[in-house]
């Protein structure tokens, strides 16, 4: 069976395809954000068994060294996903629409403004994401950064870790503010454009 | 009624907890500033463009890029000043929880729009 030759089109060629920008803001909000909301539940789970006895010494540096890692690579996420929002994605969306212009498509952010039941989306959506996502980054930092430091020694520090708790919360509050907004931007106006990537070449039938 | 602390609580802390106080407290600032030059930058149009670093970016350019560096420039002045000395943590904590739930309310749009 050829993959993608099932369907009500059956005359009609079939293939699946996604621009470069498309793509990029797939793995701007799919792989560095979505991913990053997931791996706060395991940090979390993480600083919370460091609030039980301190298990035997082989396991906690075993699970030390494994929370640095996995607190290293949050950060990566964190810091991708917003340099990648700022510079890459947030220019092909507010690039403004040459006047005139009737097809909006290709401008995402004059498409949502140019009606009043989608412009809150930017004004409040876009507006808010765009700054409160940068608080993701700083507050992983400096948690990763702190247990980096302190490591297997953070079970003698029960307010340091009530500190962390407080960051890697907040962090997760302001990349599920971002990452909502993102996935809603990208249903009601989606950045589109660039090259086209066929991702699946079908032949007619 | 036992007043001793569990085990975890009872043991020996063999670092100073200053160098975690300025990292604490450090993004608690940097947290802020960021909403403040959001605000900032919505009601002052000079400031805005200022603040366009990268133009197509717009002035997110320059708030996040100014932010970043205040927050890096003040924990490392922080982590001089505390990093061999023991603070009070939960004072610290408690200022930076403020100072990180006034930033995620103060980017909110209607919250910044107060202040125009």
């Amino acid at each position: 069976m050829r993959l993608g030759s099932r369907g009500p089109h059956t005359s009609e060629m079939v293939a699946m395809e996604i621009t470069t920008r498309s793509l990029w803001t797939l793995i701007h909000g799919m792989g560095f954000g979505a991913l990053y909301l997931l791996a706060v539940s395991g940090v979390l789970l993480a600083l919370w068994q460091r609030w039980q006895p301190a298990p035997s010494t082989h396991a906690a540096l075993t699970s030390d060294r494994f929370l640095k890692t996995y607190l290293v690579l949050m950060a990566a996420l964190a810091w991708f996903s917003v340099l990648t929002g700022t510079y890459l994605i947030y220019p092909w969306y507010r690039f403004p629409a040459p006047a005139g212009t009737g097809n909006l498509a290709p401008y995402p952010r004059a498409l949502l403004l140019a009606s009043p039941s989608t412009s809150a989306w930017h004004t409040i959506g876009m507006e808010w994401k765009e700054h409160v996502a940068w608080l993701v980054p700083i507050a992983i930092t400096t948690v990763a950064v702190i247990v980096l430091r302190y490591g297997a020694d953070l079970v003698h520090y029960p307010e340091l870790r009530t500190g962390l708790f407080t960051f890697v919360f907040g962090s997760l509050v302001a990349a599920a503010i971002a990452g909502f907004f993102g996935a809603m931007l990208n249903k009601e106006a989606p950045v589109n454009g660039g090259s086209t990537i066929r991702l699946v070449r079908g032949g007619s039938k | 009624m036992s007043m001793t602390l569990p085990a975890v609580e009872s043991g020996v802390q063999t670092k100073t907890n200053g160098a975690a106080a300025a990292a604490i407290l450090s993004a608690g600032v940097g947290s802020i500033l960021l909403a403040a030059l959001t605000i900032i930058s919505d009601i002052s149009s000079g400031t805005k463009r200022l603040l366009e670093f990268y133009k197509p970016s717009g002035a997110l350019s320059g708030v996040s890029t100014v932010t970043i560096i205040a927050w890096l420039f003040s924990w490392i002045a922080l982590d001089l000043f505390w990093r061999k000395k023991s603070v009070s943590l939960k004072r610290i904590n408690l200022i930076s929880l403020i100072l990180l739930l006034t930033s995620v309310l103060a980017t909110f749009p209607p919250f910044a729009e107060l202040f125009q």
